[in-house]
């Protein structure tokens, strides 16, 4: 009541905080909004704004969509292209399915260290991306304990292992490291569900596998969502894992402009693959900011 | 059966040892089986005894409460029967079959938890067909069972809805058709009305009461903490206390012929006096002879007194009391007036007083020898003197 009569008071000047606290008497709020999105602007929005202008710059200079018809023609874009879209629906897929089963097997079926285990995949989530990848390459590696154990084994000169170099090595790092993000949402979604529901539903004759189809996983579904969309977007954006892997014919998105920038110094182009790799993660950050909302997370 | 029991106007005959197990019955003729049978079930977590050897059986048809305060062991007892807790020694019978082994949806029975856990997903008629789809129920059988189930409870009207757009009553009673949609033999109620408020129960305990007559096969263990749930509903009360039974029979019983300590205060109000037996007949609270069936117990012995408060009369008469008032609570239709007897508390619950006694001022109360019970004096769990 007090503020609106004092906002009032101070005329038209804050007309846009009319209904602030009192402290807009003085100072409109819109100004103390100014030091952060000025240090954004700056810091983010404006290197943003250079990658989207150099975009629509040709090396020959002027403006034009040339860039984007040169890029979208070829070849290299359109594989980088489709094995990104492939790679990230098939980590996220992967993730989904294993992180289920995990997270129920945490959630409902206690073992000691249950517990341990939930925190642990918090501790995870901390963990750089590449650290999943090195280790992989530790076990899976041309030189790695799984191959040298063959080798030591069979006296053969090379090991069985090499699929760590083949999309399939990029897709289980990817599945290893970001099962978590699914795991997060989903554990959240198990604590909450009435323990109740599970008992009602074995006592009215449910099996395990009945209460899991009908019970668990229609009202897991939005944490399900949630996650997956999340892990989708940094699947798509993921740049350490596949460099770390070392899988020459495994070139995704990121790795596309990183290559055209920093080996070819093309940065027209570098810079039309990471407007359309933002193009994407935006609108599927939008889609995971929906799925989260009606998921009340 | 029992509710005939509780329809006749005289005291019914002293209860049956609660610890004595009925005889194994055949299989009833009803869809479902019905009847449970509790044969020296002990349950405990980690070395801790939560059921000590419970022998219980309610009959095909009965309603049984389990009453008792929280820890006492009456939850657990439900939850052995659904299949939820293994019992580490011990016998669950359902019908006459011994179910000790098998998992709780193989068992068929239904149940009801305080919270509904109603599936928030499902509509209510989906709510309602779950236990018939896990039992496999004909396609074509199962709109007809849900809509009779719906019936039932009065909820017919609310089929497309989601559980969400329910008040916490229409929940209960989806969550009630749900469990007898399946028709099961046997009804675990585990605390279902505490969730709601005080009118809602009271209503929610009528239906419940006629629910049973409309379904007078069905078995129902009715786990509570409100005595007044359980002396409305229960053809028989389970008494629990510490992970004991300590009390069975029909409400009348227990109220009027307590056979322990702990029925007589959990089980409606009580004056407990602590009095020695000083001959056939008479008993003395200190140097105050009193006037009360004493049984068989021996004179010498200490033994306490049981006298209900609402059988408490003001004024003399036989088995006066005299002391100070030291509280004086209006409830509308009745006095409760608290007095100081000799240094013991006694409680009297007197029709609406027109002038009432002033605190501190002295009061005669008095009571008749028929309305006193002699129970074994702080001896909870074993066998009662009763007359």
């Amino acid at each position: 009541m007090t503020a609106t009569t004092g906002t009032a008071r101070t005329g038209a000047a804050v007309t846009a905080t009319a209904a602030a606290p009192a402290r807009s008497r003085t100072v409109p709020a819109w100004v103390w909004a100014l030091p952060p999105v000025a240090v954004l602007a700056l810091a983010f929005l404006y290197p943003l704004t250079l990658v989207v202008q150099q975009s629509f710059t040709p090396d020959e200079g002027g403006l034009s969509l040339d860039p984007y018809a040169e890029v979208f023609a070829s070849a290299s874009f359109r594989d980088a292209l489709t094995t990104t879209v492939w790679l990230a629906l098939g980590s996220t897929a992967g993730c989904l399915v294993l992180g289920f089963v995990l997270a129920l097997v945490i959630a409902f079926v206690p073992f000691p260290g249950g517990k341990a285990v939930a925190r642990f995949v918090d501790v995870f989530l901390s963990f750089p991306s590449f650290l999943i990848t090195l280790a992989l390459l530790f076990i899976y590696g041309s030189v790695g304990m799984a191959n040298g154990l063959w080798t030591g084994a069979t006296g053969a000169a090379d090991g069985p292992f090499h699929f760590l170099t083949t999309p399939w090595g990029v897709l289980l790092a990817e599945i290893t490291y970001f099962t978590p993000f699914v795991m997060r949402p989903l554990l959240a979604a198990f604590s909450q569900l009435d323990t109740g529901q599970l008992e009602v539903a074995s006592s009215l004759g449910a099996g395990p596998v009945r209460i899991i189809r009908r019970v668990i996983l229609p009202e897991a579904l939005p944490a399900l969502a949630a996650g997956g969309s999340l892990v989708l977007v940094m699947c798509l954006n993921e740049f350490g894992i596949v460099l770390f892997t070392g899988a020459k014919g495994v070139t995704t998105l990121p790795m596309l402009v990183y290559s055209k920038a920093i080996l070819e110094s093309d940065y027209a182009a570098a810079c039309v693959v990471a407007v359309v790799n933002i193009a994407i993660s935006v609108g599927l950050y939008s889609l995971y900011r929906v799925v989260s909302r009606r998921a009340g997370a | 059966m029992s509710r005939a029991t509780r329809a006749t106007p005289t005291p019914a005959p002293a209860t049956p040892v609660p610890t004595a197990p009925a005889p194994g019955r055949s299989a009833p003729t009803a869809p479902a089986p019905s009847g449970i049978r509790f044969d020296g079930v002990t349950v405990s977590y980690g070395g801790n005894v939560v059921l000590d050897r419970l022998d219980l059986t309610v009959e095909p048809g009965e309603v049984m409460a389990l009453l008792g305060p929280s820890g006492s062991g009456k939850t657990t007892a439900l939850r052995a029967v659904a299949g939820f807790v293994r019992p580490a020694s011990g016998r669950v019978f359902l019908g006459g079959r011994d179910v000790t082994a098998l998992p709780p949806h193989r068992r068929g029975i239904g149940m009801v938890v305080q919270s509904y856990a109603l599936f928030p997903h499902l509509k209510v008629k989906d709510n309602v067909a779950f236990g018939l789809k896990a039992h496999r129920t004909p396609k074509a059988e199962i709109p007809g069972r849900v809509a009779e189930a719906l019936e039932l409870v009065g909820m017919a009207t609310y089929a497309e809805r989601h559980p969400r757009e329910l008040s916490g009553g229409q929940q209960q009673r989806v969550a009630i058709a749900r469990a007898l949609a399946i028709r099961p033999g046997v009804l675990l109620l585990d605390e279902p009305l505490s969730a709601l408020d005080a009118r809602l129960r009271s209503g929610m305990l009528a239906e419940l009461a006629r629910l049973h007559r409309e379904l007078p096969d069905v078995s129902i263990l009715y786990v509570t903490h409100d005595q007044v749930e359980a002396l409305t509903l229960a053809d028989r009360i389970a008494v629990m206390d510490r992970a004991r039974l300590q009390d069975c029979g029909t409400p009348r019983e227990l109220y009027r012929r307590p056979r322990t300590e702990f029925t007589a205060s959990f089980v409606g109000n009580a004056n407990l006096l602590p009095v020695t037996v000083t001959g056939d007949g008479s008993v003395g609270l200190g140097d105050r002879p009193l006037t009360v069936p004493t049984g068989t117990a021996a004179p010498g012995a200490t033994a306490t007194l049981c006298v209900r408060p609402h059988l408490v009369g003001l004024g003399a008469g036989p088995n006066a009391l005299t002391g100070t008032v030291t509280e004086v609570q209006w409830r509308g239709s009745t006095h409760r007036l608290h007095a100081d007897v000799d240094g013991h508390p006694v409680m009297a619950d007197l029709r609406e007083l027109r002038e009432p006694p002033a605190l501190g001022t002295p009061v005669t109360l008095h009571f008749a020898p028929e309305d006193a019970v002699l129970l074994p004096a702080g001896a909870a769990g074993t066998a009662g003197v009763g007359p």
